[in-house]
């Protein structure tokens, strides 16, 4: 804002115009570099299958249809793994951040004797792990293979959340607290009644944060429960496919699926499939973020300088 | 009230023992929080049984380990399995594509960043400004899974928009089967981090920008300082321990080149450049299940990244720079 003030008194010399230009015409090249492969996916999923083979789809589809979107959520097991990837999302995020707050309020009391020992052993966990053999067979040990909790339970905590979350009930005035306790509130009641509503801004941040990771893991499928296929998420089926696809790289997958359209049998091909699920798979997260903006930006540059 | 709470325990401590008075003290200090505890010890437990609870399983890798016996029938074989690793042609493969691919990474993601957020940082419209970022962070919120696909479709040789280009341009006479060819996966590796992280790795310089005192500009403007010297003079010197710091954050990831792009780009094709080292984890753990190999270079990983991050601190505090710890 205050850039903006004094650029009202600059006398505005051709250098500066030159550069205004340039930089005006990379930014908006720039979008373009990030949205295309997007939008152009949007239209492949928007477009008829079998005319999709033929190429020259770029940015709006030739021959529109819904019917990718009708062929792919009519499949039972698709809509089971959305049901799933839903659930694990909802649930993961209220569980992790509800739990999260609670230790970040903990440790933000510096009359707590236990503060510096809670916070120490949950910051070493961000510079080494058990790594993936040992997390497997904890996983195992625990029965939780196979199992729907193994999704929300190892992830409960995040600790650069932890120290987000931290900073920001630390920059809570004391009084507040003061006042609470001479009312006579204990920790649970300060906790629920004056930290919670007042950390919001945080708390949607955070929860963006969980909510992506949790929606988009697939690794964890693929790892604990892939012999479980009632247990698959939206991300995992993708990435099957994509998988398929890669593995058929040489062998032309097109020319497969032009024999496929040609008999008339069925008109979805992998190509659109994949464009379609691709869509599917991201569309919620691309509604929400825009909107949450201001407090990621917030939310991310107090862990930066704290964490 | 916290006061009243001090003098009782000081009365306690002149009448009791000496010796015990200091335990008595923290536990009769933490009886009194005892709604604290209740909300932190239930997450400790956690933390030890998944976060601290695996590292003991570090010793595999200096055992013969069958998952079927108890950890006291285990054979143990000292440093083998890393003399084996140490000894495999694969390992070194495996270790130069992780190198290669996350120094690729590293500084093309830190050239780009820091260059975007001095090009926005630049922009007079405040709402061209916002847009722009709100667009540029969209690629961070898809999962690799959905970038995956995307960049194998647009790399892909009939349909893909950069084959199309390319040809149109007349840069290439026919189409490149791009994931199908060794040699080029470092660079799509590259080019879809920048693609999917560079909007948000802006958001943490943009920040410290904001840091900046305007009067700084001001003052070089009078002094007739052009606009790239303003951000050569001011700005990327104000944005020295930013980056100083995040560089010592990211050299402790170094052995970390990701794994998801890897995997999910990586084809029978490609093999040779795409393995890195937490796919070779995977593979020898996982699939062929050879724990204590996977396990073993596991353990290389965290201590070279260990060592990483702290020789790179230890250079920023001998230079009197900004540091991690």
């Amino acid at each position: 804002m205050k850039n903006l003030l004094t650029c009202k008194y600059r006398k505005v010399s051709l250098e500066d115009r030159i550069f205004d230009a340039c930089n005006y015409t990379f930014m908006i090249v720039l979008c373009v570099v990030m949205l295309y492969p997007f939008l152009n996916t949007v239209a492949i999923s928007l477009n008829e299958a079998n005319d999709s083979i033929k190429g020259g789809i770029f940015l709006l589809p030739r021959k529109f249809t819904w019917y990718n979107y009708e062929h792919v959520l009519s499949e039972a097991s698709l809509i089971m793994s959305v049901v799933i990837s839903t659930l694990r999302t909802v649930l993961g995020t209220l569980i992790s951040v509800l739990c999260t707050a609670m230790v970040a309020y903990t440790i933000s009391r510096k009359e707590f004797v236990l503060r510096k020992f809670v916070t120490i052993t949950f910051v070493l966990t961000m510079y080494f792990s058990g790594g993936l053999i040992p997390t497997y067979l904890l996983m195992r040990d625990l029965h939780l293979i196979g199992s729907f909790w193994v999704y929300i339970l190892p992830g409960i905590i995040g600790v650069f959340n932890l120290i987000v979350i931290r900073s920001f009930i630390e920059g809570i005035p004391d009084s507040l607290f003061e006042s609470a306790r001479m009312d006579g509130a204990g920790d649970f009641t300060t906790f629920f009644k004056i930290v919670l509503p007042l950390s919001l801004p945080v708390l949607a941040t955070i929860s963006l944060f969980v909510a992506v990771y949790q929606w988009n893991s697939w690794f964890d499928v693929f790892l604990y429960t892939s012999s479980n296929p009632n247990l698959s998420t939206l991300q995992y089926e993708l990435m099957k496919i994509l998988q398929n696809s890669n593995a058929s790289l040489s062998s032309k997958t097109a020319a497969d699926a032009f024999a496929n359209a040609g008999a008339g049998v069925s008109i979805v091909t992998p190509t659109s499939i994949r464009a379609t699920m691709t869509i599917i798979a991201s569309v919620p997260i691309i509604m929400v973020y825009p909107f949450l903006q201001k407090y990621f930006v917030k939310g991310l540059t107090l862990g930066g300088v704290k964490g | 009230m916290q006061t009243q709470q001090e003098t009782t325990s000081i009365s306690v401590h002149l009448e009791s023992k000496p010796r015990a008075t200091k335990f008595q003290q923290f536990f009769r200090k933490l009886w009194g929080q005892k709604a604290l505890l209740a909300m932190s010890l239930p997450f400790i437990i956690w933390l030890f049984i998944f976060k601290y609870v695996p590292i003991w399983g570090w010793s595999m890798a200096f055992q013969d380990f069958k998952p079927a016996k108890a950890f006291s029938e285990q054979t143990w074989v000292g440093l083998k399995h890393f003399t084996f690793l140490f000894a495999d042609e694969a390992f070194f493969r495996v270790l130069r594509n992780t190198i290669a691919m996350s120094t690729i990474n590293l500084i093309l993601g830190f050239v780009t960043a820091i260059c975007l957020a001095l090009l926005l940082n630049e922009l007079r419209n405040a709402m061209f400004k916002r847009v722009v970022q709100t667009i540029s962070y969209m690629p961070h919120f898809l999962s690799w899974v959905v970038a995956a696909s995307i960049v194998s479709y647009t790399l892909s040789l009939e349909n893909g928009i950069i084959n199309i280009l390319l040809v149109k341009l007349g840069i290439v006479d026919e189409p490149i089967l791009w994931l199908g060819i060794g040699k080029y996966f470092w660079g799509i590796i590259g080019a879809s981090e920048v693609w999917k992280n560079l909007g948000w790795n802006t958001i943490i310089y943009l920040a410290a920008i904001t840091m900046i005192d305007p009067e700084q500009y001001e003052a070089a403007e009078i002094d007739g300082a052009t606009r790239l010297q303003r951000i050569r003079y001011i700005t990327l010197p104000a944005l020295k321990p930013t980056i100083i710091i995040l560089l010592i954050m990211n050299l402790g990831h170094i052995l970390e080149s990701g794994f998801e792009p890897q995997y999910l780009l990586g084809n029978p094709m490609n093999l040779d450049y795409s393995e890195n080292l937490d796919i070779f984890v995977l593979k020898y753990g996982i699939s062929m299940g050879n724990f204590s190999l996977a396990t073993a270079a596991g353990i290389f990983k965290t201590v070279v990244s260990f060592i990483f991050l702290f020789s790179a601190n230890s250079i920023a505090k001998k230079f009197g720079q900004a540091r991690l710890f």
